[in-house]
């Protein structure tokens, strides 16, 4: 059976990428220890030796379109393009192409459906900065197959956050077991309190930094049962308008289990949205 | 209320660099443009195949004829797509970084929750 050798859960800022390249007077004074960091976070990832890489995302209203809306969406193909113009306008991401491993794909696909979760897929789909931003932060190396499945935590109506941990509890048993002899890891991204568009948008830290520490605790606790009874879909409205893309750190959560406590856990405050990195180690420790 | 329709016009013009231009250049005339020709295609969906119901209320069309990002928000456009296309369309005119977002939210400082209903 697959071995699950990681579980990831960590925020995608769309500025990591420019912000890690820049140099000189451009380079702002935060950079340097965001990228010291990343790259300890990165080491978490590169301990466990994955063979392949299942990321759970979202995408920001680039492929999926409000004509056609899945909630749960599972990718099956052999490769895919990714960001799209208005991230590389805004971001200045780079055009990436990723490998698609779709024997586990159409695992989680098959499986996931016996299992009650009706999952659209997709046989080609470009995939955003939900997902290549942690495979800049945390793969750059680029060089896993990937199984892309995205989440709608931007269109309602959303699916509620005990959905969102019962996929990701579900996602962990289709992969442990799924009959290959491969190393699994699951990296899962969303965010704290965070605003776009409104009034708390872009200032000095995330726009609700009590939520932020109360939610960092939950994680890091994997405390799925307290963390379901103060959030909730109209809860997360309070934060920030944006705060349902916390909704992904729940399912990594359903993933990791109910009591586990993180592995590593490491944040960061920025400007705009406050930066958070967790990593478990379900079957041991490699460090 | 056409929330869905506002949306689409700025999804259609935020992914199309010549439409971001002509709309930041011209927006009444554009969205004159969008509403008689755009507005019912359906996106996956051959010319032919187009819907027949589609337009906007006077206040929405009003809204994207000004760049009024605060009435868009209002009007219960998703936020996500103003504010994008809208930092393609004015970013460019302030020189600090993030200037404009931060002008963006200065605008909105009134806006008290509960914000206005996104679902469409």
């Amino acid at each position: 059976m697959a071995e699950l050798v990681a579980v990831i859960a960590s925020t995608h800022h769309p500025f990591y990428y420019r912000a890690s390249n820049s140099t000189g007077e451009d380079r702002a004074p935060f950079v340097d220890e965001w990228v010291r960091k990343v790259e300890a976070f990165r080491e978490t990832l590169t301990l466990a030796r994955p063979d392949i890489l299942v990321m759970v995302g979202s995408d920001h209203f680039h492929q999926l379109w409000l004509d056609n809306m899945p909630q749960f969406l599972v990718g099956k193909a052999p490769f895919y393009d990714a960001n799209f113009y208005n991230e590389e306008r805004e971001f200045g991401l780079p055009k990436m192409l990723l490998k698609g491993h779709e024997d586990l794909s159409s695992h989680v696909l098959r499986e996931g459906l016996d299992a009650g979760f009706d999952l659209a897929f997709s046989n080609e789909m470009r995939i955003d900065h939900s997902i290549t931003c942690p495979i800049i932060t945390l793969r750059p190396a680029n060089d896993l197959p990937i199984v892309p499945i995205y989440t709608n935590i931007f269109a309602p109506p959303l699916p509620r956050p005990e959905r969102f941990v019962q996929l990701g509890r579900t996602l962990r048993q289709l992969i442990e077991s799924w009959p290959a002899d491969q190393r699994v890891a699951v990296i899962g991204t969303g965010h704290l309190s965070l605003e776009l568009g409104g009034p708390r948008q872009f200032g000095p830290h995330g726009p609700d930094p009590v939520f932020d520490q109360k939610a960092v605790g939950w994680i890091a606790g994997g405390d799925i049962s307290e963390c379901l009874a103060e959030v909730s879909l109209e809860s997360l409205h309070l934060p920030g308008n944006a705060t349902h893309g916390f909704m992904d750190f729940m399912l990594m959560m359903g993933v990791a289990g109910e009591g586990q406590k993180a592995d590593y856990v490491d944040t960061y405050d920025l400007y705009h949205t406050m930066e958070a990195y967790f990593t478990w180690y379900p079957n041991g420790d490699p460090r | 209320m056409s929330k869905y329709l506002l949306n689409k016009f700025l999804y259609t013009v935020d992914r199309d660099p010549a439409l971001v231009e002509r709309y930041r250049e011209d927006p009444a005339g554009t969205v004159r443009w969008w509403e008689s020709t755009q507005a019912n295609r359906i996106i996956n969906c051959v010319d032919g195949e187009a819907s027949t119901w589609l337009r906007f209320e006077e206040s929405e069309r009003a809204a994207l004829a000004e760049h009024d990002h605060v009435a868009l928000f209002e009007l219960g456009a998703h936020p996500f797509l103003t504010l994008t296309l809208f930092i393609a369309l004015f970013e460019r005119d302030y020189p600090e970084p993030l200037g404009f977002q931060q002008e963006y939210a200065r605008r909105m400082a009134h806006v008290t929750l509960p914000y206005p209903d996104i679902a469409t």
